[in-house]
């Protein structure tokens, strides 16, 4: 081998031979290998068995599926149900319905506190984040039971909200207490709880890093601080916007605790459904078709948005060529 | 405030005296402990390029931030056009700024960038679109508006910078370091290009800038700053020839510097007492009294150079130590007696050889100067 190092070499090329030193003895491949077979290993393998369950026939065996013999290699029956069944589709629609106003009620609320934390001096910004962070220290069972502690019909938490409301409307509409248990309503509000520092981290990540001199140049030429904030702040954070959006609704859409301990059993969601054709109903391949139904709903969005960014990617690339 | 028929008698007077375009009156500014701009003062005319010359943390840079409304002075005011701006806020000042990194918005197109000022401007969408390919066609960019910032070369996201800053049409441009983030090349086309755009709008320039020449080749007249503070105020000619401190004459060009002190002053001439050249005698601008501790600085062109002793009045003897070649001149490190080396650029003005002498390596030689090239600092 050459010399062991040479004083001049300065740290970028030492960083250029180092990398090609690793492409030559495969290390590179080796690397990039880990994270493809776990995911080839955690999340394609068992998704495929998910698929060959869902096209399988319920049987009175253990395990309760089977295929051929007696029933159709290939039983699509489940996913006519999917669309035929109106359970599914409910569920599927609260589901939607709880992420997206989860997800926009997230985004209300933690974009000013990412922004407030992106602009606070060094030194505060620490501690905020800290404080964004803390509720993870606590286990998430423990918050959400400390949540029906405070929606039930005696909290102080209760009756304020109740005497806020009295207040008012006009006495006709007058309640004893804010019925929060077991309603839709509260599964949106503790998703937003739980969810919302999923919200600010990515946002906050986004905001930090923008240049404050775009603002003072848009200030310069004549714009006050609230059209500063829509013309230039907004625009340049939609990465994060859409980070923290997917990081909310995506386990939003498929979230269970939440529903199953303070919503309404009349109204259940997806992973309730799913739950219940797993458990109780022993009905595996129609607990499997959900399952693979949902993923779709969650992942052809994403594989869109992903298709969309590419095409203007290249888009542009192509103009610049052309210039 | 002492308001009444003087205050409004003033901008009239002033007018008819060639009254000042812009007024920076005893501006300080604090950050917390530390005084970053200290008591500074100055007037400048309308359609001059001034600038603001210095080395980093000098101050230059807070107070361009100062004019363009960004920082708020600690103390003193700034007026601009006969108006007292200091606490109206950047959005309501008659000037733009061109930022050092030009700070284009990245989502924006370049048409889009430069129409960005003139949305508050009370204009039709016709005739924002005619603003704004008037102002691409300024700066040579007609073929792209379309493009979006990182399209398009250094050089150009230059010109748009410049273009945007100019769109809204300000009274007064300020520009932070325009030619800093250029190549060599491209930044001495630019500065012609600068100066023929300010000559073409009219509009008033304050140029910050840490390179010396690009002041002098720029602006009409320039503000060397140190610690906060200005040196001096004067044209290129000024501040290089008749440099008022140590400061301001080390910082600007090459010089040789000597502590002395004043023997005899007559007739305009001071004798002053070198310990390295002996006394010579040199041509007193100021208030110089015998017995005084002076500098005395020699910028190296205007040291000669021969192998005899010339006739002149103030000469001494040295070895040439070691000499750069540059082409169309060198530069010499010559060796005096007392053991101080000396700078001296000197012309090659002759190829050498045939009996023609030109200074070499070990060469004993003499240098000289007229009493009116050397410069005489008190301070």
């Amino acid at each position: 081998m050459a010399a062991i190092t040479d004083p001049l070499e300065d740290e970028a090329s030492r960083r250029r031979r180092l990398g090609r030193w690793f492409h030559r003895q495969g290390y590179m491949q080796g690397i990039i290998a880990i994270p493809y077979i776990w995911l080839v290993a955690w999340f394609l393998v068992p998704f495929l068995i998910i698929f060959a369950m869902s096209v399988a026939t319920r049987t009175p065996t253990a395990p309760p599926f089977g295929f051929g013999g007696e029933n159709p290699l290939l039983n699509w029956s489940h996913y006519e149900r999917l669309f035929t069944d109106s359970l599914y589709i409910r569920a599927y629609l609260t589901s939607l319905v709880n992420a997206v106003a989860a997800t926009a009620l997230c985004l209300v609320i933690g974009y000013p506190i990412a922004l407030g934390i992106a602009r606070a001096s060094r030194s505060w910004r620490s501690i905020l984040l800290m404080l964004v962070i803390l509720p993870f220290w606590t286990s998430f069972l423990l918050r959400v039971y400390a949540w029906i502690g405070l929606m039930g019909t005696n909290s102080w938490f209760n009756e304020m909200l109740t005497a806020v409301w009295n207040g008012l409307v006009p006495q006709a509409w007058e309640l004893a207490y804010v019925p929060l248990m077991n309603t839709n309503a509260a599964v949106i509000l503790v998703t937003i709880y739980s969810y919302l520092p999923f919200m600010i981290l990515p946002l906050y990540a986004n905001l930090e890093r923008l240049d404050l001199t775009l603002d003072e140049a848009a200030m310069d030429l004549g714009s006050r601080p609230m059209r500063v904030f829509w013309d230039i702040t907004l625009p340049q954070s939609v990465p994060g916007i859409i980070a923290g959006g997917m990081l909310v609704f995506i386990p939003a859409c498929g979230e269970f605790i939440i529903p199953n301990l303070v919503g309404s059993a009349s109204r259940p969601m997806i992973g309730a459904v799913i739950n219940d054709e797993f458990a109780y109903a022993r009905d595996w391949p129609m607990a499997s078709t959900v399952a693979v139904a949902l993923l779709f709903l969650l992942v052809v969005p994403l594989m869109v948005y992903t298709w969309a960014e590419q095409r203007a990617e290249d888009k542009a690339r192509a103009r610049e060529q052309e210039g | 405030m002492a308001d009444g028929p003087a205050a409004l008698e003033a901008p009239v007077a002033e007018a008819a005296a060639g009254a000042p375009f812009v007024r920076v009156e005893g501006v300080s500014k604090k950050f917390g402990t530390f005084l970053a701009v200290d008591d500074v003062s100055f007037d400048i005319a309308r359609g001059e390029i001034f600038s603001l010359l210095g080395g980093s943390g000098c101050g230059k840079t807070t107070l361009l931030r100062m004019l363009a409304g960004f920082e708020e002075p600690t103390k003193g005011r700034i007026h601009i056009d006969g108006r007292d701006v200091t606490d109206v806020p950047p959005y309501e000042r008659p000037v733009n700024m061109m930022f050092q990194s030009y700070a284009l918005f990245p989502h924006m197109s370049v048409e889009k960038n430069i129409a960005y000022g003139l949305k508050h401007e009370p204009l039709s969408r016709g005739e924002r679109a005619d603003r704004v390919a008037e102002m691409l066609e300024l700066v040579q960019l007609q073929d792209y508006g379309g493009r979006k910032p990182h399209q398009i070369s250094g050089g150009q996201r230059q010109r748009v910078a410049l273009a945007r800053a100019l769109a809204r049409a300000p009274k007064l441009l300020l520009l932070d370091e325009p030619l800093a983030a250029l190549d060599k090349k491209l930044r001495e086309h630019t500065q012609f290009e600068l100066m023929s755009i300010q000559e073409q709008t009219g509009v008033t320039f304050i140029v910050v800038t840490h390179d010396q020449e690009e002041a002098m080749t720029l602006s009409s007249r320039m503000a060397v700053m140190e610690k906060g503070r200005i040196r001096q105020i004067g044209t290129a000619t000024d501040i290089y020839e008749y440099p008022q401190n140590r400061f301001v004459a080390d910082f600007i060009g090459s010089i040789n510097l000597f502590e002395g002190q004043v023997r005899a002053v007559s007739g305009g001439v001071a004798q002053v007492e070198v310990e390295e050249l002996g006394q010579v005698s040199v041509t007193a601008e100021g208030e110089v009294a015998a017995g005084q501790p002076v500098t005395l600085a020699l910028r190296p062109e205007k040291l000669s150079l021969s192998r005899t002793e010339p006739e002149a009045q103030n000469r001494v003897a040295g070895t040439v130590e070691s000499l750069a070649y540059f082409g169309k001149d060198s530069l010499y490190r010559i060796r005096l007696a007392s053991g101080r080396v000396v700078s001296a650029n000197a012309p090659n003005a002759r190829r050498g050889g045939e009996g023609q002498w030109v200074a070499d390596w070990e060469d004993d030689v003499w240098l000289s100067f007229a009493p009116s090239s050397a410069i005489l600092l008190v301070e």
